[in-house]
């Protein structure tokens, strides 16, 4: 089928008012990609969202679904995308044409406030910046892989991955945690000399420790039945530590899979695609409440101090107070965010921030506290850059600001088949947040062992933190799972106080009880 | 304009019908947004297909809100996951409407099954279908379409800018790459003129339920037919002892009683036709709803015209009839003895209550007929 885009360009005025928006960004400090905007009607704004901001993105019927949405929210009335911004250098960004002049210069100032922190932000560091090539792609892989093998088969297969989607390593980018791997070593013996030279000095450690000595103290200071226990022990950690693999348990279960899975090769590309795309869009996740609190903070600053002409205002505190809305169920990151900056700004404006003021009882003393630093503005330019919202709101979420902006924590209460208010304890709420940023909201899952019971089966392993798996969902993600490892694959969780192996061996769903190797 | 993202959209909507995938069904949910229409809430169907993965249970499920209320109050109800799409909308207690928005898309799942039979180009082409049309080239497809010259120009092309190609020795050998494929795309064309012509009994003999049927059954008839096919002509005519024709309202909202004669209604078709629609210019299609009940010497007659004047110039002539307590059902009989099942042009089709009604539908308008 033709493909067609014909985004415009933007014209003269708009084009006018991004030269403003941007020269007044820069003049607070902002530091941004070269940004291009599109301007797209309606439907193309849909689609481009549903496929998370890239038209050429890989056919799946799950854009479809997310467009499906997208459109019947927007023509129904109920919701509406104002703008998109897509972390890439340039950057590139969507303007929905219906809009009027006020929103344009809203979402532009918007927009760079987003590009600024993708640009600085250090979670972002290590994104693919030329993504909308990397995607376009992909896209076009895996159309030919469909012409080739057929789209029901594909697809299929990349609803598996899906499945495993989230079972990665956002710190991966970040740290080495082995060595890379080394390919074909051609023509270099030294490498393996230095092995041997190390498999010696290994040999000779697991003989034992042996203290220098004299000849006749020896037997005393290096006594045989020591060194002899030590050697045993040294042995069996070493064999223990062989019979195991991968040694350490491993997070990024998609690397795993693409290194020992049986997979054919376009199934490697594939799922290869799938985990390129995931760590693509993993800083967005982890950065939602910073990201869109930044962008709505700098345009607020901007639109209030330069951007609207009286005749506009109306429109723009509407707009604002659209954005700003809150909901009992769901904390709006972009409320959040901003309410946190401002929060951090003026603690910092006014030095109420380290020693003196964290142990200060007086209440009246705290609230008046001024001790003019003046150094809001560059804190949050260095909170934008460090942090994560996780470790955000774990360093600047306080008491005040928790009773001061009425946050509670709620959850489900199996009795009334309700979500009631749990809380409004600073703790708990504060507690609750950070466990739904953890890891994404997602839980923990490592492979522990891909040899299980030395019959080449799959073990993962979730790190139980008080909160139980689904457990239907668990076995089908199993099953998907299974699709790719093709022998049986196994997670040990916990379920009801006791530590459960959930396993799937291709044809059915098994649970057993199971004493866990760190009990024993 | 085709999006692409309109085949991504056919391809969930295929899951969602069970069509394919059927693997994925059990993670539909049929979630809903909340509109507003005026006053009253609507119900915006909307499903979801989740696909499985390692989540949190529901004892980890939940978050923090902004807010009064306080410790205990409740903020959402169990079913909808708060973090989820389904936007919780509206306060307790108020009523809100079940869909009334989604005629376009059962119109659109019905349309996946059905066609217009036996529709010949005649007249000045007021229909207009989709067809397919081979337009453009793309770089992937299947090998039976590839474009041999666009592949092979492609092919020169390249081994020019890499110097490869000798003039004097021109072998140009494609790679794969520069393969070309024809591509098409769904062009709206004028095919042909048509008029469908409604006839509903809505004598003494047929119960509210029944008239409730037929009419269900013509609405969707009608509802596909608009959907499909742009610049068709529509006809209605109800009828008990006497017939008329009426407007589409009129056709849906009458009570009337009285007894049956369905030749009265015969006979304004046959006007119709000869007044507006030549056989010659037009595609003509005929639904006829009843319970089969007719006044006995009416048979007669019935047949007559429709053997003579209304048979020959249709394309289609679609019989539905709905089952009755009261009335005989004999008409289908009766058309059943003289014409068979397999008749050429007519088709027909006993209704037995509201679940026959698609198949019904399928019977009238179904592929392949």
């Amino acid at each position: 089928m033709a493909v067609t885009h014909n985004f415009r360009g933007l014209n003269e005025e708009l084009r006018a008012i991004q030269l403003q928006m941007e020269e007044h960004a820069r003049s607070y400090g902002l530091d941004m990609f070269t940004t291009v905007y599109e301007v797209v009607d309606a439907e193309q704004l849909s689609a481009v969202a549903a496929y998370g901001g890239f038209p050429t993105r890989y056919p799946h019927w799950r854009f479809g679904m997310e467009y499906e949405q997208l459109q019947k929210g927007y023509s129904y009335g109920l919701q509406k995308i104002y703008e998109l911004v897509i972390n890439n250098d340039p950057c590139y960004a969507y303007l929905l044409a219906s809009n009027g002049i006020t929103d344009h210069k809203l979402v532009m100032a918007h927009v760079c406030g987003h590009c600024d922190f993708f640009k600085n932000n250090a979670w972002f560091a290590h994104t693919n910046r030329h993504m909308i090539d990397e995607i376009a792609n992909h896209g076009n892989r895996i159309r030919d892989y469909m012409d080739r093998f057929g789209v029901e088969e594909v697809e299929t297969f990349i609803d598996a991955c899906l499945s495993l989607e989230d079972l990665i390593d956002v710190h991966l980018p970040f740290i080495r945690r082995r060595d890379e791997t080394k390919g074909y070593a051609f023509g270099g013996h030294k490498e393996d000399e230095d092995n041997e030279e190390e498999k010696q000095r290994e040999l000779e450690q697991a003989a034992g420790t042996r203290f220098a000595s004299k000849g006749y103290m020896d037997s005393f200071v290096n006594p045989k039945e020591a060194m002899a226990a030590e050697k045993k022990l040294r042995k069996e950690a070493a064999s223990k530590k062989e019979s195991r693999y991968p040694l350490e348990p491993q997070k990024d279960v998609l690397l795993f899979l693409l290194e020992h899975a049986q997979l054919k090769p376009w199934q490697v590309d594939v799922l290869s695609i799938i985990r390129d795309e995931a760590y693509y869009f993993a800083p967005q996740g982890q950065t939602k409440i910073m990201n869109e609190g930044w962008a709505t903070y700098w345009h607020s600053t901007i639109m209030t101090r330069h951007g609207i002409a009286p005749s506009d205002l109306v429109c723009y505190a509407d707009h604002c107070a659209g954005t700003l809305a809150g909901s009992r169920t769901r904390l709006n990151p972009y409320k959040l965010g901003v309410e946190l900056y401002r929060d951090i700004e003026d603690r910092w404006n006014r030095g109420a921030f380290g020693e003196e003021y964290d142990n200060c009882d007086d209440w009246e003393a705290k609230r008046r506290w001024n001790k003019p630093t003046g150094k809001g503005r560059e804190k949050i330019f260095e909170v934008r850059r460090v942090h994560n919202d996780l470790t955000f709101i774990d360093t600047y979420l306080t008491y005040d600001f928790c009773r001061e902006h009425k946050l509670f924590s709620f959850g489900y209460n199996p009795e009334n088949e309700a979500y009631e208010i749990e809380s409004r304890q600073f703790q708990e709420v504060k507690e609750r947040l950070l466990f739904n940023l953890t890891n994404m909201g997602r839980p923990l899952i490592y492979v522990r062992d891909a040899n299980y019971k030395n019959r080449g089966e799959l073990f993962l392993e979730h790190r139980f933190g008080g909160v139980e798996l689904q457990s239907n969902y668990a076995q089908d993600t199993l099953a998907a799972l299974f699709k790719l490892w093709k022998r049986p694959v196994h997670i040990e969780t916990n379920l009801e106080n006791e530590t459960v192996v959930m396993s799937f061996d291709g044809k059915e769903h098994t649970s057993e009880t199971h004493v866990s190797m760190a009990a024993t | 304009m085709v999006m692409k993202i309109d085949r991504d959209v056919g391809r969930f909507k295929q899951i969602v019908k069970g069509k394919i995938r059927q693997n994925l069904r059990k993670y539909i949910t049929h979630g809903e947004m909340i509109g507003r229409k005026g006053k009253d809430l609507v119900s915006i169907p909307l499903p979801q297909l989740d696909v499985p993965h390692f989540k949190y249970g529901k004892n980890g499920r939940g978050g923090v809100g902004q807010g009064d209320g306080e410790v205990g109050q409740q903020v959402a109800p169990g079913e909808n996951d708060p973090n989820g799409t389904g936007k919780a909308g509206g306060d307790p207690g108020e009523h809100v409407l079940e869909v009334d928005v989604t005629l376009d898309e059962l119109a659109a799942i019905l349309g996946d099954e059905l066609k217009l039979p036996r529709i010949e180009p005649k007249g000045k082409a007021n229909v207009i279908d989709d067809k397919v049309k081979y337009t453009s080239v793309r770089k992937s497809g299947p090998e039976s379409l590839r474009h041999f010259r666009r592949t092979y120009t492609q092919a020169l092309k390249r081994q020019l800018t890499e110097g490869t190609y000798v003039p004097n020795n021109p072998r140009v050998v494609p790679i794969k790459d520069d393969r070309r494929y024809r591509s098409w795309e769904a062009v709206p064309e004028p095919v042909a003129n048509a008029v469908i012509i409604y006839m509903m009994d809505v004598s003494g003999s047929m119960t509210d339920e029944q008239k409730e049927v037929v009419r269900t059954e013509a609405f969707w008839i009608d509802t596909w037919l608009k959907s499909q096919y742009t610049g068709l002509e529509r006809r209605y005519i109800i009828h008990d002892a006497a017939a008329k024709e009426v407007d589409e309202h009129t056709f849906y909202h009458t009570r009337e009683s009285g007894g049956t004669r369905i030749s009265s209604a015969y006979k304004v078709c046959k006007e119709l036709l000869d007044k507006q629609f030549n056989a010659a210019e037009w595609n003509i299609y005929v639904f006829q709803f009843s319970d089969g009940d007719n006044w006995g010497d009416d048979n007669r007659r019935s047949l007559e015209m429709l053997t003579n004047d209304i048979l020959p110039k249709t394309n289609q002539f679609c019989y539905g009839q709905v089952e009755s307590p009261y009335g005989s059902g004999e008409y289908l009989k009766v058309l059943e003895d003289i014409y068979g099942r397999e008749h050429e042009k007519l088709v027909l089709s006993n209704i037995e209550d509201r679940d026959g009604i698609y198949e019904s539908i399928k019977t009238f308008l179904g592929k392949g007929r």
